[in-house]
């Protein structure tokens, strides 16, 4: 049978790629929405031939490549280490998995590198509007990277199009449309870029907010945080439309991640939405103690949320963990069974094989089938263990909502006085202004908190559990690369934001 | 034509496809050679940026073509995947910590506040073309020399040295494979630079690039040889009949025999290497890189070639036989395969326009007046 991992190797493993992701994703989002912003600045440069708007251009360019630079040292690690850290993941689903990542290498990454050049080199090298279509060209292709990376990220949430080859033990593709095309992924790519077209715009209303309360650099300021507010609000509300299609989708396909992040222990017909809330520190799964010290509570707003009717059955960690007969929910604990009934006949079918018994092979490959759905439950040691952590969840759920609320509001601010040109007298707005972009990035982080660990104990949703997916590595050796990359990567964002801020006091350079 | 074409054929082209994709990161490998020349061909700042700006409008490229090859792998040879990153752990945590502190080379090093000092990012990018090529170049030896890995029933690798990877480099084979990629680079960056870079204001610079790329040549010959020499002679791991994998005499020779094709692509891409060096260092033309690119090309595809076709293991296990990856073994479903097909009918596309957009690029030489503010 498959090797059990000892657990506290799979805890740094998780760690070492909690680390590399979080830093990447500090990154990455400026990348996908600031090349856009880059493009349209570009654009009223070249319909105007102001050269104010490319001065402009250059200044927000600079900082995209400063930032774009981390983001790929970061992110050639990310895409090794399914290798170095989950080489057990990567043989059982690299047949679906890798495809996302190869159509990304070959469409995405060559047309941002290829035209990165042109975009930063090529002002004086090919025309205006060969120019203006590389800067373009850049934007489509880190956001088409994105598109890649999350059809892979929305498999592992909902995993759709294959099915399991009990001979070469791994998943393999049956349908790339079905991956390509699950709604799960859909959702996880318009949310997430959407939502970094927030944090973009949010980065240039922060930068340009210090100008204007430095009065320096004010016309380019107040131009750049017109265009950025328009952005950050369309993308708000894309942000907020397809925000609820992921807990309506989660409903469905991760009820156990919908119930942690909305701390929601015991089912219920009619069941509220938290608004604000503090969870019971002692409260355990299984126990009788309430969930929440304090909560404020919107009534019936889950139950909507989840099944789009007020009065619906949403269900809790308990029955999604014990089971629930009366509402038809089998739990974990069942689960676990079943999953260790097609474990015992998995290997008993392996060996049928190897001893070239196909009447027994036969035989026990039926009763696998039967129960194969369950087959990554039978790793789990006990039914608690497929509860992801619950106060990380909901905590990280309930910022990135509240400040998802805020952003709207603060991009509508900006936009008001911008449009009425009265944005340099707004002292107030721009202290208000000045720390969005921090709040954006705790926002963008929380929400890959809740994906991410929401999915715990999952690598592969109900299939692989992380327990199952790592590389049979010791524990010091993972740790000492958690501190080596821990080390290198804080060393260079520290270097990017001492480079950052060097390049903003400086600001644009005149023409 | 795709949906007709069988699981052994496509595991044969998905080999091919993954060789070219590594063979051209080898000849995009002259960015990391030119980084290790930086202290030998620029002897003042003038000079250093403008090696730094040549290499730096490039070095997205040959990362890119990385990644790709990753990628590439991973989708349609898994098994590779998983046992050789998952096993050779250390191996390729270094050669990836080299290729991080690359990335953030160009783009920090003279940027002001950038913490660490010019130097210590010029350090770096020495580090990325050295040692990361250094290590590649011993990673790929182990496709012909084999390392120590058992697979188990659900294709679990578990790895039998503690330095994991890492003693790949005390083995003869691959550290002249990789000594010899780091000079091929080096040889390739001197040529590409020569190409590059507009002379008017550095004439001595020109001078010293033919000559580093002559020296760098005459330098890896000696392991260019025993790389050749092993191949003809070394045992190799083939596959019989019924599947099972074993040690067959001069099994790297049988196979330039029975593909004649490799011997001529293998012939054929050192000439133009030697062809682009001689151009290069006795002449006073600049186009050696056009000849010794395509040549690195041809021989790291008549390698890649060696180690996968004509039932050969490309990743052998030196402990356990059987646990040797071959293209069958290794490979994706029949269905992920034959996807990728489609997928890959748009690589032409990709590599047209990367070739116009270079030759838009690169229609004027970098000289003194692309140093300006957007300038590295």
């Amino acid at each position: 049978m498959m090797e059990n991992f000892d657990p506290t190797m799979v805890n740094w493993a998780r760690a070492q790629f909690a680390l590399t992701a979080m830093y990447h994703w500090i990154f990455v989002p400026l990348t996908l929405g600031l090349s856009w912003l880059i493009a349209f600045y570009e654009s009223i440069y070249l319909k105007t031939g102001n050269e104010e708007w490319k001065r402009l251009t250059k200044f927000w360019m600079k900082l995209f490549g400063i930032n774009f630079a981390i983001g790929v040292a970061t992110g050639i690690i990310l895409e090794f280490e399914f290798g170095t850290n989950w080489s057990n993941y990567s043989w059982m689903v690299g047949d679906i998995f890798g495809a996302p990542l190869a159509i990304e290498g070959i469409f995405a990454f060559f047309l941002e590198a290829t035209f990165f050049a042109v975009m930063f080199f090529g002002w004086e090298k090919v025309s205006k509007r060969f120019h203006l279509f590389s800067t373009y060209m850049v934007a489509f292709g880190s956001n088409l990277s994105a598109v890649w990376i999350l059809v892979a990220n929305g498999w592992m949430q909902n995993p759709v199009g294959m099915a399991f080859n009990p001979d070469t033990a791994r998943f393999e593709m049956q349908n790339i449309m079905e991956v390509i095309l699950s709604p799960v992924a859909v959702t996880k790519f318009t949310h997430t870029t959407s939502s970094s077209f927030v944090l973009a715009a949010l980065f240039v209303i922060s930068i340009a907010s210090l100008f204007l309360l430095q009065k320096r650099h004010i016309v380019m300021a107040k131009r750049s945080i017109v265009v950025a507010a328009v952005f950050g609000l369309l993308g708000s509300i894309l942000t907020g439309l397809t925000g609820d299609s992921s807990a309506y989708e989660n409903g469905f396909y991760q009820p156990m991640k919908l119930a942690a992040y909305e701390g929601l222990y015991d089912g219920e017909h009619g069941a509220g939405l938290i608004a604000v809330g503090k969870l019971n520190p002692q409260k355990k799964v299984g126990d009788s103690q309430e969930a929440f010290e304090f909560e404020v509570r919107i009534p019936g707003a889950l139950s909507f949320l989840t099944n789009r009717k007020f009065g619906s059955y949403v269900p809790g960690i308990n029955d999604l963990v014990y089971g629930n007969e009366q509402e038809n929910i089998m739990g974990a604990a069942e689960k676990i069974e079943k999953g260790k009934i097609a474990i015992r006949y998995l290997d008993a079918y392996k060996i049928a094989k190897k001893e070239g018994d196909e009447l027994q092979a036969t035989a026990t490959l039926s009763i696998f089938k039967e129960f194969e759905q369950y087959l990554g439950y039978g790793y789990l040691q006990k039914p608690e263990d497929a509860v992801p952590p619950v106060a990380l969840s909901f905590y990280s759920f309930h910022v990135m909502v509240i400040l998802g609320l805020l952003f709207p509001l603060v991009c509508i601010a900006f936009l008001y006085f911008g449009m009425k040109g009265t944005l340099e007298k707004q002292s107030w707005l721009q202290v208000l202004g000045l720390p969005m972009v921090f709040l954006a990035f705790v926002a963008s982080q929380a929400g890959w908190v809740v994906a991410e660990v929401g999915r715990q104990p999952w690598a592969i949703q109900d299939l692989l559990p992380v327990s199952m997916a790592t590389s049979n590595l010791s524990t010091e050796t993972v740790q000492l690369t958690f501190y080596l990359f821990a080390a290198l990567f804080t060393i260079l964002l520290l270097a990017e934001i001492t480079i950052m801020a060097k390049q903003i006091k400086i600001g644009p350079e005149e023409i | 034509m795709i949906d007709s074409l069988d699981i052994i054929t496509l595991q044969h082209i998905w080999w091919f496809l993954c060789s070219l994709v590594g063979s051209l990161f080898l000849f995009l490998n002259f960015v990391q050679g030119g980084q290790t020349l930086l202290w030998q061909v620029a002897k003042t700042d003038l000079e250093k940026s403008l090696v730094i700006n040549s290499l730096g409008r490039k070095w997205e490229l040959t990362f890119t073509t990385l990644v790709l090859f990753g990628g590439a792998l991973f989708a349609s040879f898994p098994k590779f995947y998983a046992t050789s990153f998952g096993g050779a752990y250390w191996l390729w945590i270094a050669i990836l910590f080299t290729f991080v502190i690359q990335a953030v080379g160009y783009e920090f090093r003279t940027k002001p506040g950038n913490l660490l000092g010019t130097r210590v990012y010029e350090f770096f990018l020495f580090l990325n073309g050295s040692l990361g090529i250094l290590l590649i170049g011993i990673a790929v030896g182990t496709f012909f020399t084999g390392s120590a890995f058992v697979l188990n029933d659900y294709n679990q690798v578990t790895w039998s040295t503690p330095l994991r990877g890492l003693e790949g480099a005390i083995n003869g084979f691959n550290l002249s494979l990789g000594l010899f990629l780091v000079l091929n680079a080096r040889t390739l960056g001197a040529m590409y630079l020569l190409n590059n870079i507009n002379f008017e204001s550095v004439t001595e610079m020109e001078e010293r690039l033919r000559r580093e790329a002559f020296i760098n040549f005459a330098c890896s010959l000696p392991f260019l040889l025993i790389v050749l020499g092993s191949l003809f002679f070394m045992t190799g791991f083939g596959i019989g009949e019924n599947g099972l994998v074993s040690m067959v005499a001069r099994k790297y020779m049988l196979n330039m025999l029975a593909n004649p094709w490799i011997i001529g692509i293998l012939g054929g891409g050192l000439i133009l290497v030697i062809l682009g060096v001689l151009l290069t260092a006795k002449s006073s033309k600049k186009i050696g890189i056009w000849l010794g690119g395509p040549g690195t090309v041809m021989v790291g595809l008549a390698l890649f070639s060696l180690a996968g076709f004509n039932n050969t293991s490309f990743y052998p296990s030196t402990v356990d036989l059987q646990s040797s990856l071959t293209i069958f073994n290794a490979s994706s479903s029949y269905y992920t395969l034959k996807t990728l097909m489609y997928v890959a009918l748009g690589i032409p596309f990709v590599l047209t326009y990367v070739a116009f957009v270079w030759w838009s690029m690169d229609r004027g030489k970098v000289g003194v007046k692309e140093l300006g503010s957007d300038a590295y």
